[in-house]
């Protein structure tokens, strides 16, 4: 997985709320076994027509914004369905961080599996990002991971809580799974009590 | 010992390790898989060398795109992408060995309702599934939640799952229904209530004399919505119903080990003193037969209401709201039950279980649909069979409702079953988001017996008039 470190781009403002999983990638794009090139059907039909061309309007389809990696959303964003492709699809198209005041649990965990950094602060400092990003290609904003901060354009700076392991895990790109089996003993252990505690729930291949 | 939830002890009974800052490694009792976000996490075992640490818990099921029209079982009869979805399911299954119910079995289905149904769920474990609807297995007292594809792989891999523990929330529903009040709105005027993120961060344990009433099949349905409400879980505590139902499934515990297991499941409850993070209760005669009329689970409102205007709404969501009437075509002051409704849909996670469609037959024995369309899609084999065993199926067709095979179907229409644009849907499914039962369409959720009611009316209909 990339590591995140530290990231200046242009941010795009979405300040609709509760924005679900279902309009992040709809569901016609699932059918792929692949996680790669979901980016082009990145909140399609927002962003397309019936016939596939692009609504001018929506946020992404503006020019100053067609290169943003950071987005700026209303509350409850990512609620809905457990789809990773939602997080795919957002990484496919370029975005590494997203700023709400609030995110659905599954999305928010999903994003860090795939290197994107969902961060949460009070809804003060969310409309004055959303402002700032309102401004287009010229306000770069500023997510630095290690300090916890976010910085706008203007050099207003708003600190963020994030827990440390997810922190550790992002920053240096590291794979769940691989840290996991370092706990084999543990698990092992946990296995053997539930199966004396119920046995006949626990087919144990012995 | 401090006093617990239900919550606390499942959960305690299944860290393996917990980090300095909280962070804990769960240990997970069953996984369920299915063919749309389960590809990648092979995928990505194959490219590491790994198997799967558990295939003894680890149980598969097609079901999110498969057709539900006969001749499914030869591939020529999907689309090309969900014959290779569903054959890098049958190949995966292989492969690692893990229980399979391929699309030509009698038990294939909906994985949250084959999961019950076989005896694979069962009180106190921890149960996950790629898929939001996950939850619906708390209606057991097991701790069950969706998970994305990466964790998919993580539990394949390791049969553990990287958490950390949620807050506590009790919704209590007190009293008894009214005549013509069911679980569905029982969960949809709770997230009426708290809204789509009111329950995030937390694990709800629903309780009180209207949720023990419930069927099983009741509580499923009640459990099976905790995520519309932002709780990656819901909970109920087991009880006699709940032995009752498990007693005897292929893969529920037998003999001596039954005894063993039912000692242990009659512990898990909330102790009386356990701390809540956040309690929320309703009368349960307040609660009507309810519809949503938006595009949010939340837009919730008793089917004698009106439409409402954005501006009854607060500031961060007049601009959703107007978004919502526009999508959906309304007219604020509109009547709900004046509401012309295109097509019905009875089936999904939520609604597909044998009590659903006994109450939605109820409705229609002996009545014509007055509706372009209206389908049934059981929720599983078993339950279609069970459900032509107790004559159900015939008064579905009679009255002019197609009869399908089992699958997720026009919930979430990544089969054929869409909905075309502005068509309009009265279901029993659990999301009501804009384009999710197909672009353009236009959703309204309801329990089974309110869907049935509007198919016979061609319009939004209080099924207490037809009772």
């Amino acid at each position: 997985m990339d590591k995140f470190e530290k990231l200046t781009g242009i941010a795009a403002p979405m300040p609709l709320v509760n924005i679900d999983t279902d309009m992040i990638i709809p569901k016609q794009f699932l059918k792929t076994i692949k996680r790669s090139g979901l980016g082009v059907n990145l909140f399609d039909e927002m962003r397309y027509d019936d016939n596939g061309n692009e609504i001018p309007d929506f946020v992404l389809n503006k020019s100053q914004y067609r290169d943003a990696e950071i987005l700026v959303a209303g509350e409850n964003f990512g609620c809905g369905s457990s789809r990773e492709h939602a997080p795919w699809a957002l990484k496919d198209f370029g975005i590494k961080s997203v700023i709400s005041t609030s995110f659905a649990d599954i999305f928010y965990n999903n994003c860090f599996k795939n290197g994107i950094l969902p961060i949460v602060l009070p809804k003060e400092a969310v409309d004055v990002l959303m402002k700032d990003a309102e401004k287009g290609s010229n306000a770069r904003m500023t997510v630095d991971l290690e300090n916890q901060t976010v910085t706008s354009s203007d050099g207003e700076s708003f600190s963020f809580e994030l827990d440390s392991f997810k922190k550790h895990c992002l920053m240096n790109g590291l794979d769940d799974i691989g840290l996991t089996m370092e706990k084999a003993t543990a698990i092992e252990a946990l296995k053997l009590r539930q199966h004396r505690r119920a046995p006949g729930c626990d087919p144990l291949r012995l | 010992m401090s006093p617990k939830t239900l919550y606390d002890k499942i959960w305690d009974a299944h860290v393996a390790h917990e980090a300095d800052d909280g962070t804990c490694l769960l240990y997970i009792d069953r996984h369920l898989v299915h063919e749309v976000t389960s590809p990648q996490a092979f995928e990505g075992l194959r490219m590491a060398g790994r198997s799967v640490r558990a295939p003894d818990k680890t149980i598969a099921v097609p079901d999110h795109n498969v057709p539900t029209t006969p001749g499914r079982e030869d591939p020529k009869n999907m689309t090309e992408d969900s014959a290779i979805q569903v054959a890098a399911l049958d190949k995966n299954a292989k492969d690692f060995g893990i229980h399979y119910y391929p699309v030509s079995d009698v038990r294939q289905g909906i994985v949250h309702i084959v999961g019950p149904e076989q005896g694979w769920t069962l009180p106190g474990m921890t149960v996950v599934c790629g898929d939001s609807h996950t939850a619906t297995h708390g209606a057991f007292g097991a701790l069950a939640h969706g998970i994305g594809t990466s964790e998919v792989e993580h539990v394949l891999a390791t049969q553990t799952l990287i958490q950390r523990k949620g807050k506590n929330m009790k919704v209590e529903i007190t009293g008894k229904l009214s005549p013509g009040v069911t679980a569905k709105d029982i969960t949809l005027s709770v997230i009426g209530k708290t809204g789509t993120a009111g329950g995030t961060g937390y694990v709800i344990e629903y309780c009180g004399e209207a949720i023990r009433d419930l069927s099983m099949e009741g509580r499923m349905t009640v459990c099976n919505m905790a995520i519309e409400g932002g709780a990656r879980a819901g909970l109920i505590a087991p009880d006699e119903k709940t032995f009752e139902y498990v007693k005897g499934r292929p893969h529920a515990p037998k003999a001596a080990q039954w005894e063993a297991a039912l000692a242990w499941w009659k512990t898990l409850f909330s102790d009386e003193d356990a701390h809540w993070d956040k309690v929320v209760t309703i009368k349960g005669e307040d609660i009507a037969p309810v519809v949503t009329w938006g595009t949010s689970p939340e837009d919730v409102l008793p089917i004698t209401a009106e439409v409402p205007s954005a501006d009854s709404f607060d500031g961060g969501k007049v601009g959703a709201a107007q978004r919502s009437l526009d999508y959906m075509g309304l007219t604020p002051g509109q009547k709900l039950s004046d509401i012309e409704i295109d097509t019905v849909f009875i089936g999904s996670c939520t609604n597909g279980r044998i009590e659903d469609l006994r109450a939605a037959a109820e409705i229609l024995k002996g009545k014509k649909i007055a509706v372009k369309r209206a389908m049934v899609v059981p929720g599983s084999g078993l339950v279609r069979a069970q459900a032509e065993e107790e004559g159900l199926a015939d008064i579905f067709k009679e009255a002019g409702f197609e009869w399908r095979l089992a699958g997720c179907s026009m919930c979430l229409a990544m089969n054929p079953d869409q909905l075309a644009p502005g068509e309009r849907c009265a279901a029993t499914s659990n999301r009501n988001f804009e384009g999710r039962q197909g672009r353009g369409g236009r959703t309204h959720l309801m329990s089974p017996a309110m869907a049935a009611a509007a198919a016979i009316t061609g319009k939004l209909t209080d099924v207490r008039e037809m009772m």
